[in-house]
């Protein structure tokens, strides 16, 4: 973790390569203290990657997700908090076109995204985890990661027929997808099936396979959640340079201390709103944050305990 | 009155002689395809008969109606089959998994039955079906139908030995086409969808497009098991493609294990031996008196080894639920 006094938290953690200047440390800019030191919902950020507005979903009379406006700010990693029941997986369905909006529209990179299909999304790089996860439980766990890849020449129906084609492309694949289990430390069940997996194995296994594809923005829901603390420390790790290598990270997550660790910001949502957002050490002083975890409703503003 | 007096000799030819036959190779087929649709890419297909029937009307007709050349015919017959697909796909692919299963059922049966219906009469001839189209395809057979061949006591007829040759010689082609895709990214991709389509869509594969190649790929499977049969009986008529047939493949392809290459083909050696087998044995045996008539007759006997094929798969789900080549290994992976 880096330091712990305040300037080196706010701006320390925008690690985008082009921002870093070796001699100087993390260069800071001043649109950014703006958006940095502001938490009230929807404020406006310097280069988002993802702009979601006026996003609702209801199922039958129970308002799902209800989002006026919000940004994702690109090359940093976003954490998604909320209680349970609060809508998170829900957006996250929403973004990745899993489910459909009852209005309004999404933005990715400025263009709206909101007709495109989940493949066509994950195609222009926006890669997700599910909470539930999706172990592929009959392909071996380098099958699981090699099919995480894009753009693979083998995997049209003609060419795959002449593996001359593609064999090269494979090995470049195979190799990227054991250097990734060696992280996720899986590379010694490379051949087991993934239903061998235990339940935290699996996780690991998704994330892995989701960045597989070298996505723009991977979204992780609770990408932790069952995973042993060793295991865990060394995630995030992972999970932490991932913004170097530019990418934009938005992960759900229950452990505030996960949050606290490796969030650059704190998105919180609560009965489908986003109600603040913020640094994670401001956040847990918001008010309005204290009474959706403790479940108070109403509108006037009981004590902090 | 012993089982000595039995003819074990005949009998143990002709089982040999129907799991290499004609009806073997075109089981095998139609369970090629059928384990493309379902033991790679999860499809459930209850229409398989319809593909055969296609394939066989396409050929069919190419000759009777537009006087094309054999190989066109083939080729003909494999764009029917590649249209039903389509039709069937299309519409339902974007759905859950049981409207597929619905929808082939049914439409299985609008095929056989538009081809034996009055109104189509003029060009499929109803009940009776198609003759005309065997000669351009008997010109072809390069052995002479007036004698026999084979290898020892298992003969076949000139005719009957091009039509076992072509089948067999197709099974092989689908299964090296089938061996390669399926070693490819491309059928790891098919197999992902599979296990959960939706993790194969948020890692941008086009989970629509990939089943219904599949379901393309082993409907022209099918379709070429038509052809087959059609080259064999010399006719086709509506009433060889009757739902009963999709379950006979379905049999064939679960008795084999599902998802594995070679387990059509055995599975259709197999089944069709059994067959036999049964039916040589129960005939003998009540003709013997060894099975009272009381219990059964002779004319009983080509429904009871049915039954007792059915017993079989039973056993085999019992004591190896995972076929005979499927993996135990992968089948237990379901229950974690
Ligand atoms: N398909 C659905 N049909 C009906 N209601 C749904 C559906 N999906 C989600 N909901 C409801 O929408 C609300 C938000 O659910 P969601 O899964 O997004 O919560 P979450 O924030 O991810 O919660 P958790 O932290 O427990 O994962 C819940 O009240 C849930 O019951
Ligand atoms: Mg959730």
């Amino acid at each position: 973790m880096s330091g712990s006094n305040v300037p080196s938290r706010l701006w320390g953690r925008i690690r985008r390569r082009d921002e870093f200047e070796p001699d100087l440390g993390w260069v800071l800019d001043e649109s950014r203290r703006k958006w940095m030191v502001e938490h009230t919902s929807g404020v406006t950020k310097p280069d988002p990657a993802l702009v979601i507005k006026n996003l609702r979903r209801a199922f039958g009379g129970l308002t799902a997700v209800d989002v006026d406006h919000l940004e994702i700010q690109r090359g940093v990693i976003t954490a998604l908090i909320g209680p349970n029941g609060a809508g998170k997986t829900t957006l996250f369905n929403l973004l990745t076109g899993f489910d459909r909006p009852d209005s309004g529209s999404v933005l990715l990179d400025g263009k709206d995204i909101e007709r495109m299909r989940p493949h066509v999304r994950a195609r222009k790089g926006m890669v997700r985890t599910f909470q539930l996860t999706k172990a592929l439980t009959k392909l071996s766990v380098l099958e699981n990661m090699k099919l995480g890849a894009r753009d693979q020449v083998g995997e049209g129906f003609a060419r795959s027929l002449f593996p001359p084609l593609w064999r090269s492309q494979e090995k470049a694949i195979e190799e990227r997808a054991m250097e990734l289990l060696e992280r996720f430390s899986l590379a010694h069940m490379a051949s087991e099936y993934a239903g061998t997996l235990s339940g935290g194995q699996r996780k690991l296994l998704e994330m892995a396979r989701a960045l597989m594809s070298r996505p723009a923005v991977v979204m992780l829901d609770e990408p932790v959640a069952g995973v042993n603390p060793a295991l865990t420390q060394s995630l995030l790790e992972h999970v932490r340079e991932l913004p170097i290598e530019g990418m934009t990270v938005i992960f759900v997550e229950h452990d505030m201390d996960v949050v606290w660790d490796i969030s650059d910001w704190v998105v919180v949502m609560a009965e489908g709103k986003v109600i603040a957002e913020g640094l994670a050490e401001d956040i847990g002083k918001n008010q309005a944050v204290i009474d959706a975890y403790l479940g108070s409703g109403d509108d006037n503003d009981g004590e902090a305990p | 009155m012993t089982l000595a007096a039995v003819d074990w000799g005949f009998i143990l030819i002709q089982t040999v002689e129907t799991s290499l036959g004609l009806e073997a190779a075109v089981y095998a087929l139609a369970a090629v395809g059928l384990n493309v649709h379902f033991g790679y890419a999860g499809l459930l297909n209850f229409g398989q008969v319809g593909f055969v029937a296609m394939g066989a009307y396409g050929m069919g007709l190419s000759v009777t109606l537009w006087s094309l050349n054999p190989f066109l015919a083939l080729l003909v017959g494999m764009g029917f089959a590649t249209v039903f697909a389509l039709i069937l796909g299309v519409p339902t692919l974007r759905l859950r998994g049981d409207y597929l299963a619905i929808v082939t059922i049914a439409a299985a049966e609008i095929v056989r039955l538009l081809a034996r219906s009055t109104t189509l009469g003029e060009i499929t001839r109803g009940a009776e079906g198609l003759h005309a189209f065997i000669g351009p395809f008997r010109e072809l057979n390069p052995f002479d139908p007036g004698s026999e061949y084979g290898i020892g006591p298992i003969q076949f007829a000139g005719n009957q030995f091009f039509a076992i040759v072509v089948g067999w010689a197709l099974t092989a082609v689908a299964l090296a086409v089938i061996w390669q895709l399926m070693r490819s990214p491309w059928g790891r991709v098919v197999k992902a969808i599979r296990e959960d389509e939706d993790a194969a869509r948020a890692l941008g594969k086009n989970a629509y497009w990939y089943k219904l190649q599949a379901l393309i790929l082993g409907g022209v499977i099918g379709g070429l098991a038509g052809m087959v049969q059609a080259l064999g009986k010399a006719t086709i008529q509506p009433d060889s493609f009757v739902p009963a047939y999709t379950f006979f493949f379905w049999t064939v392809l679960i008795l084999g294990g599902v998802g594995r290459i070679w387990s059509p083909v055995v599975g259709a050696m197999i089944f069709w031996a059994m067959l036999t087998f049964f039916q040589g044995t129960l005939t003998a045996m009540v003709n013997e008196g060894l099975i009272p008539t009381a219990l059964m007759d002779t004319s009983q006997v080509s429904q009871i080894r049915f039954m007792l094929v059915g017993v079989g798969l039973a056993l085999l789900m019992v004591f190896r639920p995972q076929g005979i080549f499927g993996s135990r290994e992968e089948m237990i992976l379901d229950v974690r």
